[in-house]
């Protein structure tokens, strides 16, 4: 490499999520895929996902999610666990819980998957089974106890939003019966899915206050036996989440397709070309690619970030949100106080209480392709509150 | 949670995975969705910690290692104050 041509020094990618499949029994309406999921057909087969595998851990990658869509679809997750052993990953399963019985969670320990993460829509059965679009509760049930009584670490997630929020402690007591190691509380971060049907599910300053209290009050309740996570809702904050720890920095993710992502929810940024594993070596992709590096290091940033001194802190945010909420990727995340349009997500943040509840847009293929044909962005042009 | 003593033995807690990792020169500790970079005399310590031998073997061990600290007085406090910071994250337990 030339002399001067390396302005910022590339780091490893240290985590590597596998999105194996957009593929999913569920129909959770803030889902992180794409929108255009349904487009998505040709997905990468096994020798190609091997191959990822193993040229991500040369590259210094350590932490392995296997996820999707639901992984469990795939025939063939078994090998690509064996194998992630065999490299000397840590690998996460990320999983609904549909796919798997009492066997095949056994198969998956002694394939040498290190841990399963089990995601709940709600804590009863009812909402449970209307957010998932499906009957899954009484099964997520099972396996979190087969899980346990297979030896695995456990993390219960639990995605919060405006129907479910006032669930907290019940979420806590769940994990808590269930054996649960981790509980993650994660507010919905609003990209893909959880977008289109951000109005339906954001939401009011009380909820959240409210939430935030008890979430710190069950911490202290179950210190000594789980570690709970909270992670905040971001449009209701004055400084930006360091999104995934900067872009190009520690994480790669590849998605169904074999497109090479910095995250997982870049693909909706306009104007990047996106590499594939099919036509080149992870090491150039991570190095070498156009889209890797276009806000790598801190050279691509204008002001306010540009001087902050707290932008080695947060990176700026994050490049969707900033997309998504000022129309331009460039911009400072506007989550940011001393960004010039927070001003709009204050606005639109302290509406979210106050109009009604839009209906909720499920993701499923029907809707997939409804409105993967619509932009994003276009896609909420008519939404006063947003402006 | 009594205080760590020479005689007690101590191991990582069964949830984590130490690696040695070549890219970055240094253990790390593995869990669900996470990773710490260790430092080199924490990896030594807690690579160490293994079900079997005691605190004082542990000790004795890595003077081995560190020929020039002091084991009387530094290197014992050093590791038994890593030893409690390790303890409260979950990483070790007492066998």
């Amino acid at each position: 490499m030339k002399a001067g041509s390396a302005p910022f020094k590339v780091s490893p990618p240290l985590w590597l999520l596998a999105e194996l499949t957009y593929a999913c029994p569920l129909q959770c309406p803030y889902c992180s895929n794409p929108l255009a999921f349904a487009r998505y057909r040709a997905e990468l087969d096994t020798a190609s996902w091997l191959r990822v595998l193993r040229e991500a851990r040369a590259l210094g990658a350590c932490q392995l999610g296997f996820s999707g869509g639901e992984p469990l679809t795939r025939s063939d997750l078994e090998v690509l666990i064996a194998e992630a052993r065999r490299l000397g990953y840590y690998s996460n399963l990320i999983t609904s819980g549909i796919g798997m019985d009492a066997r095949r969670v056994a198969a998956l320990r002694n394939a040498g998957l290190d841990h399963i993460q089990i995601s709940f829509q709600a804590s009863e059965p009812v909402l449970n089974d209307y957010l998932a679009g499906t009957q899954a509760f009484a099964h997520k049930l099972e396996m979190a106890r087969q899980v346990k009584a297979n030896g695995f670490p456990m993390v219960l997630c639990f995605v919060i939003h405006r129907h479910n929020i006032e669930q907290i402690e019940l979420f806590c007591e769940l994990a808590s019966r269930l054996g649960a190691d981790y509980v993650e509380l994660a507010n919905t971060q609003y990209h893909g899915w959880a977008w289109l049907n951000r109005q339906a599910l954001l939401p009011s300053r009380a909820q959240l206050e409210q939430a935030e209290a008890t979430a710190h009050r069950c911490q202290q309740r179950y210190a000594s036996s789980m570690k709970i996570l909270y992670v905040v809702a971001d449009y209701f904050e004055q400084r930006p989440k360091a999104c995934v720890n900067g872009w190009g920095s520690v994480f790669l993710d590849i998605a169904p397709d074999g497109t090479a992502l910095p995250c997982h929810s870049a693909a909706e940024l306009p104007g990047l070309s996106f590499p594939n594993v099919r036509n080149a070596s992870l090491a150039e992709i991570w190095r070498d690619s156009a889209a890797f590096n276009r806000f790598r290091g801190f050279d691509w940033m204008r002001e306010p970030c540009r001087s902050c001194p707290e932008k080695h802190k947060d990176f700026g945010g994050c490049r969707c949100q900033a997309y998504l909420l000022t129309g331009d990727p460039s911009n400072a995340d506007p989550v940011c106080a001393k960004s010039p349009e927070h001003q709009r997500v204050v606005a639109f943040a302290s509406a979210a209480g106050n109009t009604p509840a839009r209906p909720i847009r499920f993701r499923n293929n029907r809707n997939s392709r409804i409105y993967h044909s619509v932009p994003e962005r276009s896609a909420s042009e008519h939404d006063p509150s947003i402006g | 949670m009594t205080a760590l003593t020479a005689q007690t033995i101590v191991r990582l807690t069964p949830t984590y995975r130490l690696q040695w990792e070549q890219m970055q020169d240094a253990y790390v500790l593995l869990y669900p969705d996470g990773m710490v970079t260790l430092n080199a005399t924490a990896g030594e310590i807690l690579a160490r910690c293994d079900g079997v031998h005691s605190v004082a073997e542990i000790i004795a061990d890595l003077q081995r290692l560190y020929p020039a600290a002091d084991a009387a007085t530094q290197l014992t406090a050093d590791v038994l104050e890593f030893m409690e910071v390790a303890r409260n994250e979950g990483w070790l337990g007492t066998v």
